[in-house]
């Protein structure tokens, strides 16, 4: 009963960033995509911990925190993208 | 049922509740009309749905394996604190892009205290060089 129960929530889990991909393809502007990049994201980070308890393992949980720095990051790099039109600023440009 | 058995209950019914917010979620996200209001779908309960997805995951390791995972708090913690930040981020990049509003979202007054418009002048114009090209 349980493990239907986290097999259903992973299920939902899936379903949720089959949506979201919708709104990576179609969306209209670029803030869209990247707003969708990071519920994608997101939503991983949930799959990988319900994955980690159905196998019943731990070795999965540094793929959490690599998964939730690397999408708070290519956040971070997208919105500096969109706003200046460059990612790292440098002194000499302008 | 022992204490045991109802915190994996617990748990359990934790991850589902999770499952069923972050669905709803990404209904928002395409159901709603512009950036700004997908951006208050998306991350408002996408951190909801992943504290409480990895909160379930922590309570299920501590009660069936005894295993107090301290990076599953650090995951927690990290999330929670950098979705809004990456929301508030993509927000303000995406009004400083011109992306428009949707029909009937009220009256806009940033738009003449940023970019200029009528009445404002030169209190903000230094703010804003590089952004018109």
């Amino acid at each position: 009963m349980k493990e239907t129960i986290l097999l259903l929530a992973l299920i939902l889990f899936m379903v949720a960033i089959a949506l979201v991909l919708y709104r990576v393809i179609v969306g209209p502007t670029m803030p869209d995509r990247a707003i969708a990049l990071d519920t994608i994201g997101v939503n991983l980070i949930s799959s990988i911990a319900i994955v980690s308890i159905i196998l019943s393992t731990t070795a999965f949980l540094e793929a959490i925190l690599i998964l939730g720095i690397l999408a708070f990051i290519g956040t971070i790099a997208f919105s500096k993208y969109i706003e200046r039109g460059v990612i790292v600023e440098r002194k000499g440009d302008s | 049922m022992s204490v045991k058995e109802i915190l994996e209950w617990v748990a359990v019914l934790l991850i589902l509740f999770g499952s069923i917010v972050s669905v709803i979620s990404a209904l928002g996200l395409i159901k709603l009309p512009d950036v700004y209001t997908r951006s208050h779908a998306a991350s408002k309960s996408s951190t909801f749905a992943v504290l409480a997805c990895l909160l379930g995951a922590f309570i299920y390791f501590w009660v069936v394996d005894g295993y107090v995972s301290i990076r599953l708090i650090l995951g927690i913690i990290f999330v929670f604190i950098t979705s809004p930040v990456a929301g508030h981020l993509i927000c303000r990049a995406a009004y400083r892009a011109n992306v428009p509003l949707a029909e009937g979202s009220g009256e806009d007054e940033l738009k003449p205290v940023l970019f200029g418009g009528e009445g404002v002048v030169g209190s903000s114009v230094d703010l804003e060089e590089g952004t018109e090209k």
